[in-house]
This record gives C-alpha cells, sequence and structure tokens, in this order.
C-alpha cells in the first residue's frame, strides 16, 4: 500500500496573520510557520495504515522554499521520502490552480492512496481534495474519522452532525481525515535527526509538466479584490445581577433575535 | 548533535511541555503519578537518553544543550523531568564518565531507551553534605564484592532497575577516599526497597530508602574496575548536575514569573487591576530580574562547562544563585496571588513547595558556598 500525503505549510495558527499590501496574498514571510495541523493527523493516519500493510510513506507539498521546515517534520515523524514543488512561478496560485499543480506532481507518483487534512487553518476551504478527485478521475471520502484499507478497496467513517456514514471506495483513492482520527505522534529524537537523511526531491513547474499560465498570481481564476482588517472587538456590556439577572439576559438575547 | 537538529527537538520539546505535560499538572499532583500515556510518549520522543552518547543509542546533548532542555522542563511539574533525570544525570553520568567500556555496553542502550530506570544512591544517614562520612561496606569476597549498609531519599528507587551504589572499600587514607562505585541491579538478592517517602512537594516523583543486606555482586560490578574512582566520579557527577539544577530553577521561576503576570493583569481589588498598584509591579520587576539573571548565568556557567575553563566554582555559582533565586521567585509568587496562592490547586503553590528542594539535593547552598569560598582562596594560595 503505498500512500501519498498532502502536506501544507501555514503561519503559524496562533500568530498575527496578514496579507500583503502590494499583491494581496498572504504575508508568508512575517510569519512563523508550522504544518497545518490536520496535516499531521494525515500524517500519522498514513503512518498506522502503513504499520499494517507495508509499502510506502511519500510527502508531497507545494511551498517556498522554506516549505522544507514542515517537510522534515512529516519525515521526522517517520514517513520515508518526500516531493517538494516549489516554484517561484506558483506564488499568489489560488486553490483551483493549485489543485491542477498537485494533481500534475500526483502523476509523477504510483500511489494507492492519497491522504489529506480536511482543511488548512490559512485559507480554511476544504476544496483541496475534492478537487484533486475530479482532476484526477479518482474517487474522494472526505471528512474521515476512520479509515480502513482491505485490499483493493478502502473504507472510511464520515463525520457528520449526528454520527457518522460508512463509505467506500476502490483504491487508487483520495482520503481526507478530520480530527477526531487519532493522536499524531511527536516525532522521536532519532526520528528529527534522521529526517535530514531521507529522501527528498525538489521539482520545478517544468519538472512536474506544469504549464506555467495555468499557474500564479496572474492568471488565478480568483482574484483578491479588497481587504480590512477585522474591526477591533466593541467593549461587551455588563449586566449586574440585581436578582434579575436572568432576566435581563434573556431580554438580551431577545432583543437580538437570538431566542 | 548539530544546532539545526537541536533547535527542532527543543522546541518540541516544549510544545510537549506546554500542551501535554501542563494541562496535567493536578493529575500529576493528586495521584502522585506521571500518568502512564506521558511515560510512553516521554520514552518514545527519547528524553531517557538525551544526555547519553549517540553511540549508547542516546542524543549526547553537550550541558549547552541540556541547560536549554532543562529550562523547559522546569516549566511544570519537576516530577516530570525527574522520571529520566537520574538516567540522564546523576546516575547516568558515572557510567558514561567512569565505566569500563563493558559496563558502558551493557547498561548506557537501556538507560537511554527508558528500558532501564537507574538511581544514584550515595546518600546516607550522617552522610549527606559529606559523602566521605559514608558507612556502606564492600567487602572483597574471593572475585567478588559484597555490600552492606543503608541509603535513604534516593530518587526513583522504587521505580529503579539499577542503583550506581556508593560504598566504601577502605578507610580514607593518603591515597584517596577508599570509596567505590559499584553497579548493582535492583533485583540482586539483598537489595531491599523501602516505602516511599512522603515529601513536601514534586508529587509523581519518588524516592525511599535503599538497604544492601549481604549484596554479592561481581568484580565487573565496580566502576572503572578501580575502587578509586568512585569518589571523583560522584564530585564530577554531582557538578554537572548543577548546572542542569540551576536551568532547572530558571524554568520554575519563569513559570512563576508567567503566572503572576497573568494574574495581576486579569485580578482586580475593588474594580483595580492589583497589576496596577506598583507594590505589585515592584515584585514583578524582582522576579524578572531574577529570571534573567538565572538564565544567563546557567548559559554561561554550562559554556564554561564544555570549553573545560571551570568545572568547579561555575557550576556551584549557578546552583547556588538559581535556586536561591527561584526560592525567592516563588515565595513572591504566592504573595502577588494572595490567599488564591495559597490554595492546592493554583500552580504557584505547587511551584513553592517542588522548588524548595533544589536548594537541599545535589549539595545544599551552603555546601556550594563552601566550594566557591573554598575554591577562590584556594586559588588564590596557589597564586593563580
Ligand atoms: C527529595 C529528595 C531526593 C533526593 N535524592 C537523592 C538521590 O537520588 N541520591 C542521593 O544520593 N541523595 C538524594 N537526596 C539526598 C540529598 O542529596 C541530601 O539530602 C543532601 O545532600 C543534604 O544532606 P543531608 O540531608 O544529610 O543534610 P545535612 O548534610 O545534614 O545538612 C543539614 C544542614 O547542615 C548544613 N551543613 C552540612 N554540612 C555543612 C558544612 N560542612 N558546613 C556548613 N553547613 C553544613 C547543610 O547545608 C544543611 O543546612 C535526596 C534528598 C531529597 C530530599
Amino acid at each position: 500500500m503505498n500512500i501519498v500525503v498532502l502536506v501544507k505549510q501555514v503561519p503559524d495558527t496562533w500568530a498575527e496573520r496578514k496579507l500583503d499590501a502590494t499583491d494581496k496574498t498572504l504575508d508568508r514571510a512575517s510569519v512563523d510557520v508550522v504544518m497545518n495541523e490536520i496535516d499531521e493527523y494525515a500524517v500519522e493516519e498514513a503512518l498506522r495504515i502503513q504499520a499494517d500493510q507495508g509499502g510506502e510513506v511519500t510527502i508531497v507539498s507545494m511551498a517556498p522554499d522554506r516549505g522544507v521546515e514542515t517537510i522534515r517534520k512529516a519525515l521526522s515523524m517517520g514517513a520515508d521520502k518526500a516531493v517538494h514543488l516549489s516554484d517561484p512561478a506558483l506564488h499568489g496560485s489560488d486553490a483551483v490552480q493549485t489543485s491542477y499543480a498537485l494533481a500534475k506532481v500526483l502523476g509523477t507518483l504510483e500511489y494507492d492512496l492519497v491522504i489529506a487534512g480536511s482543511e488548512a487553518t490559512d485559507s480554511r476551504m476544504a476544496i483541496m481534495t475534492p478537487l484533486l478527485a475530479e482532476r484526477l478521475g479518482q474517487p474522494q471520502l472526505s471528512g474521515a474519522r476512520k479509515v480502513t484499507v482491505d485490499g483493493g478497496t478502502v473504507r472510511i467513517e464520515r463525520q457528520t452532525d449526528n454520527g457518522y456514514d460508512v463509505v467506500e471506495a476502490s483504491t487508487p483513492a483520495i482520503v481526507s481525515v478530520v480530527e477526531k482520527i487519532n493522536e499524531p505522534r511527536y516525532p522521536s529524537f532519532k526520528g528529527i535527526m534522521a529526517a535530514k537523511k531521507k529522501p527528498l526531491t525538489t521539482l520545478t513547474l517544468a519538472d512536474a509538466g506544469i504549464e506555467a499560465d495555468r499557474v500564479g498570481l496572474a492568471s488565478a481564476p480568483s482574484q483578491v479584490v479588497e481587504f480590512s482588517n477585522k474591526p477591533p472587538r466593541q467593549a461587551g456590556q455588563i449586566v449586574k445581577d440585581e436578582g434579575d439577572g436572568g432576566v435581563k439576559v434573556a431580554e438580551y438575547l431577545a432583543s437580538q433575535k437570538l431566542v | 548533535m548539530s544546532d539545526d537538529d537541536f533547535t527542532v527537538i527543543r522546541s518540541q520539546v516544549k510544545d510537549f511541555v506546554r500542551k501535554q505535560v501542563v494541562p496535567r499538572e493536578l493529575e500529576i499532583m493528586d495521584t502522585d503519578a506521571i500518568p502512564e500515556d506521558l511515560r510512553a510518549k516521554v520514552r518514545d520522543m527519547g528524553l531517557f537518553g538525551y544526555a547519553i552518547p549517540q553511540e549508547f543509542g542516546g542524543l549526547g546533548l553537550n550541558l549547552v544543550q541540556d541547560v536549554e532542555l532543562a529550562m523547559e522542563l522546569g516549566y511544570t511539574s519537576l516530577a516530570l523531568r525527574s522520571m529520566f533525570g537520574t538516567n540522564n544525570g546523576i546516575a547516568g553520568q558515572v557510567l558514561v564518565g567512569f565505566g569500563t567500556d563493558e559496563q558502558k555496553q551493557q547498561w548506557l542502550g537501556r538507560l537511554a531507551s527508558g528500558e532501564v530506570v537507574a538511581s544514584f544512591a550515595l546518600t546516607e544517614p550522617g552522610a549527606g553534605s559529606n559523602p566521605a562520612g559514608l558507612r556502606t561496606k564492600a567487602v572483597r569476597d574471593g572475585e567478588d564484592w559484597v555490600l552492606n549498609g543503608d541509603k535513604r531519599w534516593i530518587t526513583n528507587a522504587p521505580l529503579a532497575d539499577l542503583f550506581v551504589t556508593f560504598a566504601r572499600t577502605r578507610p580514607a587514607d593518603g591515597s584517596g577516599a577508599g570509596i567505590a562505585v559499584f553497579l548493582v541491579p535492583a533485583d540482586t538478592p539483598g537489595v531491599s526497597v523501602g516505602v516511599k517517602d512522603r515529601k513536601m512537594g514534586q508529587e509523581g516523583a519518588w524516592t525511599s530508602d535503599v538497604t544492601f543486606t549481604d549484596v554479592r555482586v561481581p568484580a565487573s560490578a565496580i566502576i572503572g574496575g578501580s575502587e578509586d574512582v568512585g569518589y571523583r566520579a560522584a564530585l564530577t557527577s554531582l557538578a554537572r548536575g548543577r548546572v542542569h539544577i540551576a536551568a532547572l530553577s530558571v524554568g520554575a521561576a519563569q513559570r512563576a514569573l508567567d503566572e503572576s503576570v497573568a494574574f495581576a493583569a486579569a485580578s482586580t481589588q475593588g474594580g483595580t487591576p492589583i497589576g496596577s498598584f506598583q507594590l505589585v509591579q515592584a515584585m514583578l520587576a524582582d522576579m524578572q530580574a531574577g529570571v534573567m539573571a538565572g538564565r544567563a548565568l546557567a548559559r554561561d556557567a554550562a559554556a564554561m562547562w564544555v570549553s573545560g575553563e571551570d568545572r568547579r566554582i561555575a557550576p556551584s555559582v549557578a546552583k547556588l544563585f538559581c535556586t536561591e533565586m527561584v526560592g525567592k521567585v516563588a515565595d513572591l509568587a504566592v504573595q502577588i496571588h494572595g490567599g488564591t496562592g495559597y490554595m492546592r490547586e493554583v500552580p504557584v503553590e505547587r511551584i513553592y513547595r517542588e522548588v524548595r528542594l533544589l536548594r537541599l539535593y545535589e549539595g545544599t547552598s551552603e555546601i556550594q558556598r563552601l566550594i566557591i569560598g573554598g575554591g577562590l582562596v584556594k586559588a588564590a594560595q596557589q597564586g593563580r
């Protein structure tokens, strides 16, 4: 069972995130970056399936040069090798273009499963796996809180509001996972030291057969037209409880049409 | 260990301490134990062997790197560090520095993986500050040695698989202290571990008496293969450990400070945040100054240890200053918290009790002063 895990480098969730004023893209340079949190669960799940079924786990990431740090983290958790798509021409690519580029990279690899996190903490679109499934013509199993693989069949429990659905597909398939699925391991210190020695292939657009005019800010189908900072939080309204606190809270909720 | 790799390791330990251990401090306190799942994570990560050389399966961090980890580990229940502290520190370093190749091969790999927990058994009734007074005896019998004596307050003894045991082989004389160190597996007949001591703090870290009654070990159990290595081993191992304890103190002090700042900013009296009272600000300022001075000193002492510039006075200076500093900082932290600071579920109450130990073990503050002052005078007399 060969598994590809898609990993995204994102600004630290706790840091103040900004858009670049000149080209309205995410300012990646001035913040700390981390592995998108749910992607850690994706890596963990791949490693667990591998422990059970054998095969190789390959990390794929599209990111600027600095993305190597995040790739290394996935390798230090135990993945076998990695492919890093890095090219200045990718700057400003939107989700649609990114899915095109990633699909091209996936096309150079042999796999039974692609596993990804269900969404990224920076863009929060949760759209990459469906886009990829469409482009690759492969089935998508989204929102998995459990994955089982049985020969050429992959079955998931898809988290729903009231419980879960059981969905299955034949491989090769694309699976997105949610945080409920497992608890990601901390890399062992030995794993951290070994990560640098694992095979890491860096691809440019040309290497991956990506057409330059189909990626990047200039040709992006979606454009950021305008943005502004979130308004500062309003000072709250303090209600003093003089025996009628409950009534006042209810009145407030009613006035906001919340009850 | 390269700086690159160490940076990643350090930030991971920081993340682990703050996200996994800090939320469970009360559980550790209430159950007087490190939860098994945390223990497993610590072992899988490799913390049992961070200071054991790579050739034996450890990470081989030097003391400069060790203090950076210690500052992170000091930020939470000190029992966490204690769990693997003896393997990396006082017990493990005796083997690293003074063991024969065979002894290292036999033990260090298992110490590094956490499969074996080692304890450092030096202190006895009447022989704490002055180990030269120890009375545990080792007597030769054919090729073997037979040990008899009582040790007390031995950290990790209830869990230990190996006791690094200090025993007298002859009275002190002109040629040395007459103290040798023996590797005594805990399951050797005649080794008996007492009940857990009830301590002031550091719940989750256990100590107890260890009694040796006609304990027979082979000649190969003597550290370094020589009767005369023991005392030097103790002194060196303790001196290195002092820098580590200094850094641990800095971590605990930083935590006490962070808790206090957060409390001062949020808690009000008559509607005014207590942090806007200048007397409270003064306490915070003194704490911050102590933390920064301690951090700089611990780092400096570690660098001098690694370069070989000073392995005697600087470690004692760092331990003396930093452990006293954290005592004051913890006291001020309780003060800033008011009555809240006297309540069991509040971190600074735990810190206040936990750090009291740091001024006592691995050489009391008085002993550090004797080493520093004595060392300075001796150097002057030798015309250096
Ligand atoms: C929780 C805990 C864990 C411990 N873990 C271990 C362990 O794992 N292994 C181990 O071997 N030991 C361990 N110890 C023992 C510890 O190292 C000793 O308690 C310490 O060295 C002090 O010795 P003592 O208790 O005998 O006190 P004493 O030496 O009797 O000291 C009493 C007082 O007299 C002062 N004093 C003593 N001698 C002098 C002097 N010459 N000049 C001036 N003042 C002096 C001391 O500073 C102190 O104030 C532990 C102790 C505790 C409490």
